[in-house]
């Protein structure tokens, strides 16, 4: 990350192997190790971590309440 | 990759198909908002997976497919002025206007350049400070900040060669014109989850009372999509009509105060055409009087151009969820993605294009 005016920090995002210079200036509150999500190259969202199994606890969910129970 | 594969799990995806199957007890029809989400749909076979009861139809968030052809022919007319360099997106380069697209135009002589930002055509004006720099800025609300930051940065550093030809559209003006329309068929939303990342949803909350739809903010992944199927049809089969957020993980409900900030500061919500769809009250943003300099439809004084689109596409149908781009006579045969009739058939997020690239036979009826 590179420690500039909040409008032009940047910083290195690994996209599954190819790096690219992100600008930060839309997640002040990102830090080294984050996920973002980029776009034209600006990271506009930091992945919330506890959100991230949502899809599958959902489906759990489900499951439990009986929907999914086979036929 | 940590965040993508694990989205596109099929066990887990059939899953939530098999769910849909069993709540589902009328047919319903339901929109994805955005041109990303209807790739995923297509390429991954989503549509197919769900029980024959849910229809989805494609909505209007491809942004280069909504771009008025009066713009094409603005950008053309710009590049084709001496020294300018012309940035631009590279998915704008084929979009037909009515004397041709940015490429012809680079093949006659015009330096159009294809950018991955528009910092990047910040840094061109930089370097370049004898040369106007001019970037086509547009797209949704996902993009309006980015392009709001290089304007902004360009003022703030008095980069005076460079500016933008903007066209900004805006989704929640969209969703009401598709709802409002006499021959909508639409009945519930999978909103366009990015564009939520920088704006939140609490736009769409009146919209959903309104016209009693639900909404559901949904990601780009096939499990994403798959959920966000089920959340809206679980509050169509309960009659309920409320706005829900699927895309937990990058959406907040006020959306990005650092994005939001720069958007009002630079741009200004006005009336704005879409291409197929026609003028749209409130629908788009264009820069404020505060930083008129940048404009680029003053500064090369092409304001004035006006014309009339081909009559044999439908893409403004396919647009507002009402056709199919299969239904179209000319798709497949006299628009192809090499020789487009149309901006769908151009974008990477365009539906003829997706139906044209995964499917180039009719998908189920509908």
């Amino acid at each position: 990350m590179t420690e500039d005016a909040p409008l032009t920090r940047l910083g290195k995002v690994d996209f599954g192997g190819i790096v690219k210079e992100v600008n930060l200036a839309f997640v002040p509150e990102a830090v080294v190790g984050d996920y973002v999500l980029v776009h034209v190259g600006f990271a506009i969202s930091r992945v919330n971590e506890q959100e991230a199994t949502r899809v599958f606890d959902y489906l759990r969910e489900i499951d439990e309440l009986g929907e999914l129970a086979p036929p | 990759m940590k965040y993508l594969d694990e989205y596109r799990d099929g066990q887990e995806a059939r899953k939530y198909a098999d769910a849909i199957t069993r709540l589902a007890n009328k047919p319903w029809t339901i929109m994805e908002v955005c041109g990303g989400q209807t790739h995923a749909i297509v390429r991954f076979g989503i549509d197919e997976l769900l029980p024959p009861l849910i229809t989805l139809v494609h909505g209007p968030g491809c942004p280069v497919c909504v771009t008025p052809v009066e713009l094409i022919d603005k950008a053309v007319e710009i590049a084709l002025r001496p020294d300018v360099i012309f940035c631009s997106f590279g998915d704008m380069l084929r979009v037909p206007g009515t004397r041709g697209d940015l490429l012809s135009a680079k093949a006659r002589g015009a330096d159009v350049r294809i950018v991955y930002s528009p910092l990047d055509a910040t840094r061109l004006a930089q370097a370049n400070p004898t040369r106007p720099v001019v970037f086509f800025a547009v797209g949704f609300e996902t993009t309006a900040p980015a392009n709001a930051m290089a304007v902004h940065l360009a003022a703030k550093n008095g980069i005076a060669n460079f500016s933008i030809l903007v066209s900004h559209v805006l989704v929640p003006p969209a969703i009401e014109a598709i709802l409002s329309s006499p021959v909508n068929r639409v009945q519930g939303f999978l909103a366009a989850g990015h564009v939520c990342t920088v704006m939140g949803y609490t736009e769409y909350e009146p919209l959903a009372r309104k016209h009693r739809v639900p909404i559901v903010v949904t990601g780009f992944e096939p499990l994403d999509i798959l959920q966000g199927v089920y959340m809206c049809v679980r509050q169509l089969e309960e009659g309920r009509c409320e706005v829900e957020n699927q895309y937990t993980r990058a959406v907040r409900r006020e959306g990005n105060d650092e994005a939001r900030r720069i958007i009002g500061e630079v741009f200004e919500v006005m009336t704005r055409r879409w291409r197929g769809i026609g003028s749209i009250p409130q629908s788009g943003l264009g820069l404020r009087e505060s930083y008129a300099a940048f404009d680029a439809e003053r500064r090369f004084d092409v304001a004035g151009l006006s014309v009339e689109e081909s009559s044999e596409c439908i893409s403004g149908l396919v647009l507002q969820g009402i056709r199919k781009p299969h239904e179209c006579a000319a798709f497949g045969t006299r628009c192809t993605p090499e020789s487009p009739q149309g901006a769908t058939m151009v974008s990477s997020e365009g539906a003829c294009a997706a139906y044209f690239r995964y499917r180039r036979r009719p998908a189920k009826s509908t």
